[in-house]
């Protein structure tokens, strides 16, 4: 069968699609790559049907050597790479042969570079998917980040696909760089904030701490007032606390009044901490680019704000599968 | 729903960006909104909805994830806003098929205490123990005072999530007996594998090591989630707990906590359960008479 030899695994690079559905009741979230244009894209690159499991890579990528042709992408942050020593372009579809190694240098900007291969990476599927959820071992390759040594199972290539060479036009690659404007819908719980707090919770520019990972991302840099209250019966009386409830992907908590979460594809899919709002779909691709250090702002739109900014993204996929078919 | 006399306000429906609706049933938690929550999304779950993807019915509200391509959010409100006025009150007769199970815990053991002694920083009380300031807080003579209120009551799980089989669990007792603490000001960034924890009114068991904002009070010897599925108990699912199983936490010593754990590393540990009708009505009306007889099928 045919393989990758992961010679270094890179800082945490793991195997995702476009996620598990139907588990969240169990507490399970769907995990699935957390910049989903970036990893969309790579799969158009390599001629791969939507849903192909590819790699996602955080800071320092991995080293792979290839046992076959293949043709691979790489797209996402801004990550230079190197096949046999050689630079590579990012967002084109490049070509490997066995024995070839690629690897990565230092990031320059962005957080998560993505690998896509002809034919996929072909774990076996748990419950529907390929996506790795590290926090309790599920999906992906042993349910958790590459090794040095693992071997990494393929899928057979697609028959046509994009020529070598085929590139991504600029104005269709994401945009990194800058403070990361993130999309929110408030509400949920967001009548624990007095009208002030709320406020400058969108007047703050938000700064992401080194707590932040595939479940999350803890931010610093204001302090946010709550209603003073006597605690609901069974909430605990921090006057963070609410009754335990349900947490959307993308919502946003802020325990202690100072250190707000933003939660991810690995989420915690409950709680008991208050949450405010919720970063709409499609900028969680924006935020899983951000890196500790970088900034973050948040920006009220509404519900229907939030489904056209989903539909342009649809449209821009479009453009991406048109531009290299 | 009149035995206790809660009246659930109007509830509140709000978007979760595109992708989630969550419906808030109370602010405050009570055993009337868990029904009805239930009653809700068992409902939904029957309607077959398609874009529906997710049904997450929680303690005192439910939360519903869906593909906003196949089905917009503001037509699914509608949908739920129908359901909530046609699942009005519980009828008399109204029971759950559930189970009652036996739930041996080890308080104040020595991994969680390491770990809460670790998070000081993070807590209300950062001078004693989790257990000694929810005693305190609650007006217990001791911990062992609250381990005995604890113990001597079941719990009814209200809501599985934050990871993969956490159950939150619910005692069974009129509000005046609810134990409550607050979670931790902020939360840990590590709780032991199967800890026993308590935030707000409810109690968990930690199914994995990972973050946690609950207080820690002791670890349980077997499992609730296992991956493997090499208990008996886990051969259908990698969860144990389901949605109003009831729990009875027992106290045990460090002897039995040890050979329990052996039996669980031996792939032999079953839990000791029950077949039980649970009468909400009849639960609400004798609280105390109710769990005994419960108890006592176990």
């Amino acid at each position: 069968m045919s393989e990758i030899i992961v010679r270094s695994g890179g800082l945490y690079t793991t195997v995702q699609d476009i996620g598990r559905d139907g588990q969240y009741a169990i507490g399970m979230p769907p995990s699935g790559a957390l910049d989903q244009y970036s990893y969309r894209v790579a799969n158009l690159l390599v001629g791969n049907p939507d849903g192909a499991a590819a790699l996602e890579a955080t800071y320092i990528g991995p080293e792979l050597e290839f046992t076959d042709d293949r043709r691979i992408a790489i797209t996402g942050a801004e990550a230079p790479a190197r096949i046999n020593g050689e630079p590579v372009a990012l967002w084109e579809t490049l070509t490997v042969r066995a024995g070839d190694v690629l690897s990565f240098e230092m990031i320059t900007s962005g957080a998560r570079p993505y690998v896509a291969v002809s034919g996929g990476v072909a774990v076996p599927e748990y419950l529907g998917s390929r996506s790795t959820y590290t926090l309790t071992g599920i999906g992906g390759f042993q349910g958790r980040a590459l090794r040095t040594d693992d071997r990494l199972p393929l899928g057979s290539p697609p028959i046509s696909g994009p020529a070598p060479g085929t590139s991504v036009p600029a104005g269709l690659r994401l945009g990194l760089g800058g403070v990361a404007e993130l999309r929110l819908v408030v509400g949920l719980c967001s009548y624990r904030l007095t009208p002030a707090a709320l406020e400058s919770f969108v007047d703050t520019e938000w700064k992401v701490t080194k707590d932040a990972d595939r479940v999350g991302y803890r931010l610093r840099g204001g302090t946010i007032d709550f209603v003073d209250r006597e605690p609901p019966f069974g909430a605990g009386s921090d006057p963070a606390n609410v009754v335990d409830l349900g947490y959307p992907i993308g919502s946003v908590q802020i325990p202690g009044g100072n250190e707000p979460i933003v939660l991810l594809g690995d989420a915690v899919t409950g709680g008991g901490y208050a949450t405010v709002g919720t970063v709409i779909s499609v900028d969680r691709d924006r935020i899983a680019q951000a890196r500790t250090g970088d900034r973050v702002s948040f920006t009220p739109v509404d519900v229907d704000a939030a489904i056209s900014a989903r539909r342009d993204r649809g449209i821009r996929l479009e453009k991406v599968r048109a531009a290299v078919s | 729903m009149a035995a206790t006399g809660t009246d659930l306000p109007p509830a509140r429906y709000e978007f979760g960006g595109d992708e989630f609706i969550f419906v808030e049933l109370d602010q405050e938690m009570s055993l009337e909104a868990n029904f009805k929550a239930m009653a809700i999304t068992g409902a939904l779950r029957e309607q077959g909805i398609d874009g529906v993807i997710d049904i997450c019915p929680s303690n005192a509200s439910y939360m519903i994830r869906l593909d906003p391509d196949r089905l917009h959010p503001v037509e699914l409100v509608d949908e739920l806003r129908k359901l909530e006025l046609n699942a009005g009150g519980l009828a008399d007769d109204h029971t759950v098929a559930t189970r009652i199970v036996d739930v041996p815990i080890l308080f104040d053991d020595p991994w969680t205490r390491e770990t809460l002694l670790r998070f000081r920083d993070n807590h209300q009380d950062p001078s004693g123990t989790d257990l000694e300031y929810a005693a305190r807080i609650n007006g217990f003579r001791g911990v062992p005072e609250l381990i005995d209120s604890i113990t001597g009551a079941p719990f009814i799980v209200t809501m599985l999530g934050f990871v993969p089989g956490l159950p939150f669990c619910y005692q069974m007792v009129p509000r005046e007996r609810q134990i409550e603490v607050p979670k931790y000001v902020r939360p840990r960034t590590d709780t032991p594998e199967r800890a026993f924890g308590y935030g707000g009114a409810f109690s968990v068991v930690y199914p994995v090591r990972g973050a946690g904002g609950y207080q820690l009070f002791g670890i349980a010897p077997a499992p609730v989630f296992d991956l493997a599925q090499t208990l008996p108990d886990f051969a259908d699912h990698i969860a144990f707990p389901k949605p109003s199983d009831i729990l009875h936490y027992r106290a045990i010593d460090r002897t039995e906590y040890d050979r329990i754990r052996a039996e669980v590393e031996a792939g032999t540990f079953r839990y000791r359960t029950a077949e039980v009708e649970f009468s909400p009505t009849a639960f609400l009306a004798d609280p105390d008479g109710f769990n005994r007889n419960l108890l006592e099928v176990l």
